[in-house]
């Protein structure tokens, strides 16, 4: 519970109804998409830069721990008050300022929802790529401090690619911006990379401008079926080596495609040991002489299918199998952990060995999906947490997988973060000094350890 | 039992993934997340777990619903929040007991009797008690009563409500399909017209007609509001009205009738009326959309097309899309001769009625309308098409309101003027 005065306050920086604190918005504003849950003592709506100062502020003065949040769509529990405090809900900042189609920027606020921009700058002919699986829920704000992937990263990259600058109310309540509206600038310590994937431990982000690329004329979607996930894992490499670089390469492996299949019977052959989507983009006459030969080079990796898609109500049935991951999951086991690691591309299949090995030995079930084109694969370890045991034996799976992606050169997380769920592994990556140096920033832009406390960092 | 406990394993399925928030028509106007379908769910969670009350405020909570059933459709985990809130309200009206209106309402669904006399004694009084309003498309009033808000424009009521018109057995040809008609309370008092195109477009096709005297109303204001013993009553009323009768088909032409005949009866009944569950889950199947079995009898134009004279757009009633009713009527639509239908921005999206939902949260009601207004103003048709009464009602309000003169129509309205020529299907409620 908060002291009266300071809920006061609160009300006088913010508004009456733009303070909530009851015990339904208490509920509501515990959890993300980890279903861990902390329930904060107060919500706090600011409208402005100002009124997050204010609050920072206020909350730097008292050692009030402030959480920011624009959706709550997180994987890692980055936006969770785990402690109790106020969080600090971007979404009424949800304008987009600008779209500059001279200098390829927009200006926007945090709260503006990523598909929103992408939909207002593609009505200009223009194209904001990176693509979370959120993109129509999540907000920029909370892709940017996560610094969120998406399928279309092999080409193009993720979010941090695209941050030019951003405005930022420091945990002492100062506003600062970096940054700016120009592709080059080297003045100073790049803080806008910084800021980037810091998950709302350095700052709360007010304002921010990306840089947009011109809309491709086309996109081209095609299916790939394999016998064996080094023909998927070949073929990811002999594509890229033929000087094609998709949008997208995204593969469902064995585990997956059976999990799909037995509860959709979408007719995948049975002799499928990998599936690849691949998505191209560009102009039409270069895309379509594309998609023939990718068609020429992975005919001879043990290729059981080749379906490149004519419609976009084609392209849509391709992607069916994969969008279907999700509810195909939920039947095999009700709790999901959801790991995001990455591997060197060359890796991938060296790691879904791996990972089948670490399925045998807990005997637990383990989906693998994800983006091939980046290494990034997302391992789905399916557990019952109402059975004694799991847990802890899901815990350890998790661990090995870790152990075993690091050994392989990779990393722990591509898009979600470390936030709370991951906090406790990342000595694992992470030595004492590297640890060392981050946390001589945080406490050198947050003294008191009032902004987003316990994430990233084991306690 | 209680009516959340009886769904706590759906209530479990959420995996709080946020992707609802996408859909909600009511949080993309008021962006908190207690509104959002994920939010709803956690509130019923955290009712049954005792970490919060079924107090006024949780009420005001789960009465921020359309039950338009967008996020049930795009949840990949497939969680009914449409079933999850109506437990909700039931076990908030059970608790709190009903609202007035809810009760009032109850009250009148029950005794058709009065029901129908009180239509007759508003119709008849309505020139001492609305005041008329001078509008393009005819038939609006204001309606300044209690609950409805002063603010709200409503067509005035039927002189002769609909089902006191014809006899109960139109018969048709020998061989035709025999149709049972449910019409529906807002077809059967405000407009009338609507099953008076129904029955024309039918007779058109030989079929035999069957309007069941005493058929009631579908219940789903009542289920609404947590009055699940109204609801019951008038579903197994209706049930036995409409069975009897051995029809090939039952037809509603009132998007939220079909909804509640679809997925309401067999969902919310058919597990705490084990003894009715299999007639709920026949009567579901054999429930079509008028636009859905016109075209599957193949009703058509029958002079070829001309230079189209009029744009019109058509708004997708979510009782409809919901249930996949979204090519018929286009295709139906699409055929008229000297009508060409252009497509609005988001033909989809929810008009803001949400039946009860307008008379507790007009304001954001109005909100959401007043994109579906936007939209149907960009498109430049002067007559939208739309498969629901209770989207009229609403669609009418936004645009009188918006000072635009584009005119309401139902499917069967236009079907029937455009097909069988006759400018007036029924003079009587003009």
């Amino acid at each position: 519970m908060l002291e009266a005065r300071i809920l006061a306050e609160l009300r006088k920086i913010a508004g009456n109804i733009n303070v909530a604190t009851e015990p339904q918005d208490l509920v509501c504003y515990s959890y993300d998409a980890t279903q861990m849950e902390y329930l904060p003592d107060a919500i706090v709506f600011p409208a402005n830069a100002t009124e997050v100062s204010a609050i920072l502020r206020l909350a730097n003065r008292e050692r009030l721990a402030v959480f920011p949040r624009g959706a709550g769509s997180g994987f890692s529990g980055g936006s969770l008050p785990k402690g109790g405090g106020i969080v600090l809900v971007t979404t009424r900042m949800n304008k987009i300022l600008s779209i500059d189609t001279d200098n390829l920027v927009a200006v926007v606020e945090p709260g503006v929802i990523t598909g929103d921009l992408q939909d207002a700058v593609e009505k200009e002919g223009l194209f904001y790529p990176p693509d979370p699986a959120s993109l129509r829920f999540s907000t920029l704000g909370g892709n940017v401090a996560e610094c969120a992937g998406g399928p279309r990263a092999v080409k193009y990259g993720v979010t941090k690619d695209f941050v030019l600058g951003l405005e930022v109310v420091l945990p002492t309540g100062d506003i600062i911006t970096t940054g700016g509206k120009t592709v080059k600038g080297v003045v100073g310590y790049d803080l806008t990379k910084l800021l980037c994937g810091s998950e709302g431990t350095l700052g709360i982000i007010t304002r921010i401008i990306v840089r947009l690329l011109p809309l491709p004329e086309t996109r081209k979607t095609m299916l790939a079926v394999f016998d064996s996930i080094e023909g998927a894992a070949a073929a990811v490499a002999t594509i890229i080596r033929g000087r094609i670089i998709p949008t997208t390469l995204e593969f469902m492996d064995h585990s997956a495609l059976k999990c799909v299949e037995s509860q959709f019977s979408l007719g995948i052959s049975a002799a499928a040991e990998a599936v690849l989507i691949i998505e191209l983009d560009g102009e039409r006459d270069v895309v379509e002489k594309q998609t023939a030969r990718i068609g020429q080079l992975i005919r001879p990796l043990g290729l059981i299918d080749f379906k490149p898609a004519a419609t976009a109500a084609e392209a849509e049935e391709l992607w069916k199998a994969r969008r279907l991951m999700s509810p195909a999951l939920k039947k095999v086991n009700p709790d999901k952990i959801n790991e995001d690691i990455v591997v060197p591309r060359s890796r991938v299949p060296d790691i879904i060995r791996r990972i089948e090995a670490i399925r045998e030995k807990y005997g637990i079930p383990i989906v693998n999906f994800g983006h091939a084109g980046d290494g990034n694969i997302h391992v789905n370890i399916m557990i019952d947490r109402s059975i004694p045991g799991e847990s802890d034996k899901a815990e350890e799976a998790v661990r090995e997988i870790f152990q075993a992606t690091l050994d392989m050169g990779g990393t722990m997380s591509g898009e979600h973060g470390v936030g709370l769920s991951k906090a406790p592994y990342i000595p694992l990556e992470l030595s004492p000094e590297q640890i060392a140096a981050m946390k001589a920033i945080k406490h050198a832009l947050d003294p008191n350890n009032i902004l987003n406390p316990g994430k990233i960092f084991p306690e | 039992m209680d009516p959340l406990k009886r769904l706590e394993q759906e209530i479990k399925k959420c995996v709080k993934c946020g992707a609802c928030r996408a859909y909600c028509p009511v949080f993309s106007v008021t962006g908190r997340e207690p509104v959002s379908a994920r939010g709803k769910v956690a509130l019923a969670r955290a009712a049954l777990s005792g970490d919060i009350r079924l107090d006024a405020r949780t009420r005001s909570d789960m009465s921020k619903c359309l039950l338009c059933g967008k996020c049930v459709e795009k949840c990949a985990n497939e969680v009914p929040t449409d079933l999850i809130v109506l437990a909700a309200r039931e076990a908030l009206a059970r608790k709190q007991g009903k609202t007035l209106f809810h009760r009032m309402m109850g009250f009148l669904l029950r005794n058709r009797t009065l029901l129908t006399g009180g239509a007759s004694l508003v119709s008849l009084l309505t020139p001492l008690l609305f005041r008329r309003i001078p509008a393009s498309s005819g038939l609006r009033l204001r309606f300044p009563l209690p609950f409805v808000g002063g603010r709200r424009h409503v067509p005035k009521l039927a002189a002769k409500p609909f089902l006191a018109r014809h006899s109960e057995v139109i018969p048709g040809e020998p061989g035709k399909p025999r149709i049972v008609y449910f019409v529906g309370c807002m077809t059967n008092f405000i407009y009338p017209e609507i099953g008076e195109a129904a029955v024309a477009l039918l007779k058109s096709l030989g079929c035999t007609i069957i309007i069941p005297s005493d058929q009631q109303c579908c219940g789903f204001p009542a289920l609404s509001g947590g009055d699940m013993d109204t609801f019951r009553e008038l579903a197994e009323k209706n049930l036995s009205a409409l069975e009897s009768h051995a029809p090939d088909y039952i037809m509603t032409a009132c998007a939220s009738c079909g909804s509640a005949f679809h997925r309401m009866y067999p969902r919310v009944l058919g597990e705490r009326l084990p003894a009715l569950a299999e007639r709920f889950r026949a009567l579901a199947e054999k429930t079509v959309d008028a636009a859905e079995l016109l075209q599957k009898l193949g009703l058509h134009p029958r002079q070829p097309a001309g230079m189209p004279v009029q744009d019109i757009t058509y708004h997708d009633p979510c009782h409809l899309r919901s249930r996949g009713v979204v090519r018929q009527p286009r295709e139906l639509l699409r055929a008229l001769p000297d009508l060409c239908l252009v497509e609005m921005k988001d033909a989809d999206a929810c008009c803001g009625l949400g039946g009860t939902f307008t008379v507790h949260h007009y304001g954001t009601s109005l909100g959401i309308n007043a994109r579906k207004t936007a939209a149907i103003k960009a498109s430049g048709a002067q007559t939208v098409v739309t498969g629901c009464p209770g989207c009229m009602l609403q669609l009418s309000d936004g645009l009188h309101q918006a000072g635009s003169k584009a005119r309401v129509l139902h499917t069967l309205e236009i079907l029937a003027r455009s097909l069988l020529k006759k400018e007036h299907v029924d003079p009587s409620s003009h």
